[in-house]
């Protein structure tokens, strides 16, 4: 033993993703210490990504918004199996969340009249993400970053997260990795929040960043918690199709907010044919399958890929609203986009589907864990709207740190059985060995991901999907690499791959269960949305097993769901 | 670029550390894809001829600034560099004028320390919520862009001779991103010429010429600052007035 070194708090929050920091912020401001802990560098975390914006019914530019028709939003474009009380508490907290995040320092594009400019986003009824730009992620994190040095929480960056521990049942540590120096860290607390982010990277094509596998899903999983909505994976209708290093890099989808079409190889602009009302702004799941459909009826371009065309919109416009965009275009694929039109195709791009917590707590199954952001679950249920996830990480962020400060109260700090700590270090050391290069694997993984649990599934496909995913997590079982510990990107790589096994499993799993088509969940040989599946999918670590079960979903009280497009199943 | 069996491939030298603290470029070979980046040849070595390489990169989009290096001995963002548009050998090396973690791995943890320093956005009190004008968010925007690759600290020839006595020109950004904030009530020139040392920048310009982002470094921050510094010297209320407009 002492081969770690020991850092305490009461507090310790995995991720400086929007959400993590936004909880540290709370926990601050209640007088918890807070130790953050992040695998990439700080203000590196993928909400840097976002462009598109945050969505808020602050009715700055359409006066009718409000709450009620957020809400309501919400609820049906995740086609009514998302959790009604956290949309009602994502709705009505999401407005202050904006004007706090513009008190902490961050700047909107603004009105005439000097309000927060909002632009419009397929699902949203009204105009409603605020953005800067194409910038928003960036101005979030930097602001949140900013706040967050200024005060006396530790940051550890470049540390990576192995495991968590339990003593009698309730959160007591975690093991670290830090990657600049090669140490393990144990971080011992009182409580922890997770907050992750998604697990994009476990399909070949996607908008996600590097950091992106999954793990905040595989530590949960592994210390007992429950997952839930895993086989609703979000396909973003817009990514980049070419030069091939850049395949599945977002095209935001505000080009399609502020005013861009989408035509086939024939010119047609096809949305009026699967969307006539909504168009191009329809709800992601379904603009992507449109695209995917045309796609494969031969209608693509010499790359696989439809055409986003903005470029009736004018130069002045473009560069002023869309300027990201614009130099994304022009340096990696040497388009210009006032001129001509972009190829595009669907890219994975976010997990509706994570940890289940509770909506009032943000608890998890297990006592002590508490986990917010892209890698929870319940809000988007079947398809998550577009700026919703920015709302999620500020409003449920800031409420999972307030309430872990509460729950700890006259709590004490657990200590880590040493046996367990020696065991995590022994398996993470060994992987420095002579064996399989964990790549190939990854590689094999997100194939048979890509290929049997896309944006159309079927049930044949998935049930090999499961047979393959479960031979190459015997294989996994053998990889290795040389070097040592220190910044070991080979070494992450494996680890990593153990975590990525556990996302496709689960998402496997469960699309399987799930014998209908809802939201991002499409199935060829269960197309139709049915009544009896309006339920949410759990699983669980049952020994080396999945164990699964399903949960009906909660009728919305009378008050609430007047603000609700009744559901309609196409047989009843 | 040569050809061998009928496959394309590029020869590119990559910076390797030792054990010891010293190291050297080393060779290797990679296949060529269409519209390829030095990342792409980068990850392909670390993931297919030797996975102890160490580097750094996150979002391969030119938006989270990870993956800073020095591609032919200029500052640049690895995963927005097309391979081809260099002509000739490609060398990658670590920024230097930071401390090496491993091989393309630049210490670059300072930086955070600097940040901590800048005094923290202090807005006036106002009615929420608040009214801001487009043409004010206009002149934060530029410096807000700023995606912390550390490049123009990388160029800059005062850091590599004076690291302790000049934040440098990202932390200039920083503070000109805050005092330009129509809300703010700070005024970081103070910082910048004391503890921030921006009177050793002799406005070279080589910071603006590499950053990715185009943010005008020295034109509309450094200088801004300096002259700012020097009209408050001369004229206190000046600041004020400018401040509430
Ligand atoms: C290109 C793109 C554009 C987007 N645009 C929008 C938009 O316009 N509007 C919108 O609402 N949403 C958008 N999204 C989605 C949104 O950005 C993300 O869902 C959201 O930012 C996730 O934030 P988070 O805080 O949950 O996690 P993240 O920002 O993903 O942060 C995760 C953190 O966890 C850390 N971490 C992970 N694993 C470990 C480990 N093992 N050990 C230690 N640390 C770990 C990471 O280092 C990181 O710090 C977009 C997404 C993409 C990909
Ligand atoms: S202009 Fe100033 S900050 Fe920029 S590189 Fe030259 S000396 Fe450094
Ligand atoms: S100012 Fe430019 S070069 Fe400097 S850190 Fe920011 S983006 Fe990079
Ligand atoms: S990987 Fe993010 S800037 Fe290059």
């Amino acid at each position: 033993m002492g081969d770690f070194k020991e850092h305490e708090s009461d507090l310790l929050i995995v991720g400086a993703g929007g959400a993590g920091m936004r909880a540290a912020i709370s926990a601050l401001g209640m007088g918890r210490s807070v130790n953050i802990v992040s695998k990439s560098l700080i203000g590196k975390a993928h909400t840097v990504m976002a462009e598109g914006g945050i969505a808020a019914s602050i009715g700055d530019v359409d006066r009718s918004d409000n709450w009620t028709v957020h809400f309501g939003d919400t609820v049906v474009e995740g086609v009514y199996i998302g959790n009604w009380r956290m949309a009602e508490i994502l709705a009505k907290q999401a407005p202050e969340r904006v004007y706090e995040l513009e008190r902490f320092g961050a700047v909107f594009d603004r009105t005439p009249e000097g309000k927060i400019m909002q632009r419009a986003f397929g699902g949203h009824t009204y105009r409603r993400l605020c953005h800067v730009g194409d910038k928003t992620g960036l101005e979030i994190i930097r602001t949140l970053e900013d706040k967050v040095l200024h005060t006396d929480a530790k940051m550890f960056d470049e540390v990576y997260i192995t495991r968590l521990f339990l003593r009698e049942g309730r959160f007591c540590g975690a093991l670290g990795l830090e990657m600049r120096t090669g140490e393990f860290l144990l971080f011992k607390a009182k409580a922890l929040i997770i907050a992750t982010g998604g697990c994009g990277r476990v399909y070949k094509v996607t908008s996600n960043s590097w950091e992106s596998t999954g793990d905040g899903l595989a530590l949960a999983y592994n210390a007992g918690a429950e997952l839930m909505d895993m086989e609703m994976i979000q396909f973003h209708p817009t990514g980049m199709v070419w030069p091939p290093g850049v395949k599945g890099l977002l095209v935001t989808e505000s080009i399609r907010g502020e005013g861009g079409i989408l035509l086939n190889s024939k010119h047609e602009r096809f949305m009026l044919r699967y969307s006539p009302e909504k168009k191009e702004l329809d709800a992601r799941d379904v603009v992507a399958r449109a695209t995917y459909y045309e796609i494969k009826a031969g209608r693509g371009g010499p790359h696989g890929g439809v055409y986003l065309d903005i470029s009736h919109k004018g130069r002045d416009f473009i560069l002023r609203k869309l300027p990201g965009m614009y130099s994304q275009f022009k340096e990696f694929a040497g388009v210009d986009i006032t001129k001509e039109a972009m190829e595009v195709a669907p890219t994975v791009h976010y997990q509706m589907g994570g940890i289940r917590v509770d909506p009032y707590t943000c608890a998890t199954s297990v006592s002590g864990i508490f986990s917010a952001g892209e890698v929870a679950s319940g809000l988007h249920g079947a398809n998550r709207l577009g700026g919703n996830s920015l709302a999620d990480i500020l409003v449920f962020g800031k409420l999972a740190g307030e309430v872990a400060s509460r729950w700890m109260e006259g709590k004490d700090t657990l200590e880590p059985e040493d046996s367990e700590i020696e065991r995590e270090m022994d398996r993470v050391r060994g992987f420095i060995r002579k064996g399989g290069n964990p790549y190939d694997l990854i590689d094999e993984l997100t194939s048979v991901m890509q290929d049997r649990l896309g944006i159309v599934r079927n049930g044949d496909d998935m049930r090999k999907a499961i047979e393959l995913i479960k031979d190459i997590k015997r294989r996994s079982e053998e990889v290795g690499v040389s070097g040592g510990l220190k910044y070991n990107h080979g070494l992450l790589g494996c680890l990593e791959l153990q975590n990525m096994i556990v996302a496709c499993e689960t998402i496997s799993v469960s699309a399987n269960i799930r014998e209908e088509s809802r939201g991002a969940h499409t199935r060829s040989d269960f197309p139709k949305r049915r009544r009896e599946w309006k339920v949410n999918i759990v699983c669980r670590k049952d020994g080396e097993d999945i164990s699964t079960r399903l949960i009906k979903v909660e009728e919305i009280p009378e008050e609430f769901a007047r603000y609700v497009k009744p559901e309609v199943y196409e047989d009843e | 670029m040569s050809e061998e069996s009928g496959k394309r491939v590029i020869n590119i030298s990559i910076y390797r550390t030792d054990e010891n603290g010293g190291g050297g470029y080393k060779d290797y070979e990679v296949p060529i894809q269409e519209g390829m980046v030095v990342l792409d040849a980068v990850r392909y070595v670390q993931e297919h001829i030797d996975t102890t390489l160490a580097i750094r990169w996150n979002c391969k989009a030119a938006r989270c600034g990870s993956c800073a290096a020095e591609i032919n001995n200029m500052p640049k963002l690895m995963c927005k560099t097309r391979i081809d548009t260099i002509k000739g050998k490609i060398r990658v090396a670590p920024m230097s004028a930071f401390n090496s973690v491993a091989d393309l791995v630049a210490d670059v943890s300072e930086n955070y320390l600097i940040n901590r320093q800048i005094p923290e956005f202090s807005p006036r009190e106002a009615e929420i919520p608040w009214k801001i004008k487009q043409i004010d968010v206009e002149r934060t925007k530029e410096f807000r862009k700023c995606i912390e690759c550390f490049l123009c600290q990388d160029v800059c020839h005062v850091i590599r001779d004076h690291k302790a006595d000049y934040v440098g020109p990202r932390h200039v950004v920083k503070a000109a991103s805050l005092d330009m904030h129509p809300m703010d009530t700070v005024d970081r020139s103070e910082f910048l010429n004391n503890e921030g040392g921006i009177g050793y920048c002799n406005v070279t310009k080589c910071c603006q010429e590499v950053c990715p982002e185009g943010i005008k470094i020295t034109d509309n921050a450094i200088i801004q600052e300096k002259e700012r510094a020097a009209d408050r010297f001369y004229d206190p209320l000046l600041w004020r007035r400018e401040k509430k407009r």
